[in-house]
């Protein structure tokens, strides 16, 4: 029962462990064939691109005419379908991954593998980041194309615009999925909790931030700090910019934030959604380094 | 190859593990035995790296908590049961390990083939029966031939058939060198596959016997594997020591050895205290002594 001293133990070499990118890469593509052979894939894709049909429809009987109105004029449609979409697909992708590995007992086999616990966490988010991407440039680019066949005027750099800003909100909630999916400890829990952070970022936020306007007189500088604290309002903020070129709408926040930063907008929205993807990983990365995979 | 000192594990207040120390030389095979809550799977988790613990493990000199990587490229590891994705295929399936175990995927028919699954590669993973999903679950964990298995009650779930089949599977590509720990409290399996027996119980690693030893402990004639409830295990065990049999905890029950003549009447002794057997295996235990001489 005595152990030998541990320096007297010779060092058993079999081969050299695969390097960090190629098991990032293993997880990564077996993530994302399981993502595109669900059915979860397809029917937010096909969802995606029916809403956004539906959403240039509403917009041009809105503006008095009888059909499609083109892409430029129903960017802002889109951007709240995106606002809306895109984060609860991305939340809850993110809150099973790892919860719902945990508890079918497959974390626990993977992670006797050679293979570290960042580097299945950093394959499983490149996987589904993946997965987000096709999924959002499908949707969006199916409704572009329809769009287009059907004769309406289309606007491809507005295209680009949006399913660039999608994909990084995707990958920021995907990010807080993750991080959720750690602390959980059982799939439907992980699920349960990214619908309830879906709904406080999608209305939760909009109203208190109407009400703490009204109530505590805020400042259009307050106003916009407060707003660049939620993610879906970065994204709603920077499509506008980008795309319409204008926050005039946004009332005098909009016109503040436009006067008083400028084209230096676009740096300050890239740095508050770089944020919002890199906080919630680093810290799931943490998280999950130091708890039991069982 | 394989190296604890002074393991130790809480979960709480609860110590799984407590100072368990124990070398596998290269190309030994080590059962560990004991009780539900004994503390087999925690230390074998232990091994495996998959939680932090007190005290130090190596595989092959690499500490599995520092150098983890290096460490579980030396080891092959079977579970109870493995929860694959429904969707995933049964080649795609080993593909996917070998990749992850830094080796090219075009290795998979061979892998399926030494364990008897290449007419079954093309199938879902849920489609697979108990017995192949462990048999494919071992075909991962030989890729590569690593030097050291682990095993973790691999035969728990499976029927008799499937037991014996694997046991045999096992025993037939275990061997050549391989350092194999495995958990176990079939006393059948044991006699198989393990040279040396470590008991462990409530945490501590109480003796490690080599396996003659240890079955001959348990008596010169058969032992009766009875499962029964889990709550009313120790009442049996009780009535059965009052009744003259040396019985003893297992995972799923009790083994009481027992006599020719007398296989009946541990049976009479739990009728009489109402107390319901669900299961029964007789085990020669004999046979297996001698198999180790």
């Amino acid at each position: 029962m005595t152990a030998l001293p541990i320096a007297l133990v010779p060092v058993v070499s079999a081969r050299r462990a695969p390097s960090t990118a190629r098991n990032i890469a293993t997880v990564a593509r077996r993530e994302l064939r399981d993502a595109v052979r669900t059915r979860w894939f397809w029917l937010y894709t096909l969802a995606f691109a029916s809403l956004g049909l539906a959403v240039s429809f509403v917009s041009a009987a809105g503006a008095g005419g009888a059909g499609l109105s083109g892409f430029g004029r129903t960017t802002a449609g889109l951007t709240n379908l995106v606002l809306l979409v895109v984060p609860l697909m991305a939340l809850t992708a993110g809150a099973s991954s790892i919860a719902s590995d945990r508890e079918r007992g497959m974390l626990a086999y993977i992670l006797a593998q050679p293979i570290t616990r960042t580097e299945l966490l950093l394959g499983k988010y490149v996987g589904l980041g993946g997965a987000l991407f096709g999924c959002i440039a499908l949707g969006i680019g199916a409704c572009s194309i329809i769009m287009a066949w059907m004769g309406a005027p289309s606007s491809p750099v507005a295209m680009l615009w949006m399913s660039g800003l999608a994909l990084l909100l995707a990958l920021a909630m995907l990010s807080l999925g993750f991080l959720i999916s750690v602390l959980a400890r059982r799939s439907s829990v992980a699920v349960g909790t990214a619908i309830f952070v879906w709904l406080t970022l999608a209305f939760g936020t909009d109203l208190a931030l109407m009400g703490g306007a009204i109530a505590l007189r805020l400042r259009v500088q307050s106003l916009l700090a407060l707003s660049l604290v939620n993610p879906l309002q970065v994204f709603k903020l920077w499509s506008l910019h980008a795309i319409e070129a204008s926050l005039d709408v946004l009332g005098p926040a909009g016109l503040y934030a436009t006067e008083e930063y400028g084209r230096g907008l676009h740096l300050i929205f890239g740095a508050c959604m770089g944020a919002w993807i890199a906080a919630p990983l680093v810290l799931a990365a943490l998280l999950f380094s130091r708890r039991s995979p069982l | 190859m394989i190296l604890a000192e002074r393991v130790t594990k809480r979960f709480g207040r609860n110590t799984a593990v407590r100072e368990a120390s124990l070398t596998l030389g290269a190309g030994e095979s080590v059962a560990l035995w004991g009780a539900n809550g004994a503390g087999k799977t925690t230390l074998i988790r232990c091994v495996l790296g998959l939680i932090r613990f007190r005290g130090r493990i190596t595989i092959g000199g690499h500490d599995v908590l520092r150098r983890g990587k290096a460490a579980r490229l030396l080891i092959g590891y079977v579970p109870q049961e493995i929860g694959f994705h429904d969707e995933l295929g049964v080649r795609e399936a080993v593909r996917h390990f070998s990749r992850l175990k830094g080796l090219a995927p075009r290795g998979a028919e061979e892998a399926l083939d030494r364990v008897g699954l290449s007419d079954h590669a093309s199938k879902r993973v849920r489609e697979l029966s108990g017995g192949m999903k462990q048999r494919l679950a071992l075909a991962i964990a030989l890729l590569g031939d690593p030097p050291v298995l682990v095993l973790d009650e691999v035969t728990a779930s499976l029927d008799a058939v499937g037991r014996g089949e694997f046991v045999a599977l096992l025993k037939r590509l275990s061997g050549a060198g391989r350092t194999m720990l495995f958990a176990s409290h079939r006393i059948d399996e044991i006699g198989v596959l393990a040279e040396r027996v470590a008991a462990l119980d409530k945490g501590r690693l109480t003796s490690v016997m080599p396996c003659r030893e240890f079955l001959a402990g348990l008596g010169a004639g058969e032992v009766l594997h009875l499962a029964l409830p889990a709550p009313l295990r120790e009442r049996a065990r009780s009535a059965l020591m009052g009744a003259g049999f040396d019985a003893r905890l297992n995972g799923v029950g009790l083994l009481v050895p027992v006599t020719t003549g007398r296989k009946a009447a541990p049976f009479r002794v739990l009728a009489e205290a109402n107390i319901p057997v669900d299961d029964f295996e007789v085990v020669g235990v004999a046979a297996r002594a001698e198999e180790h001489t």
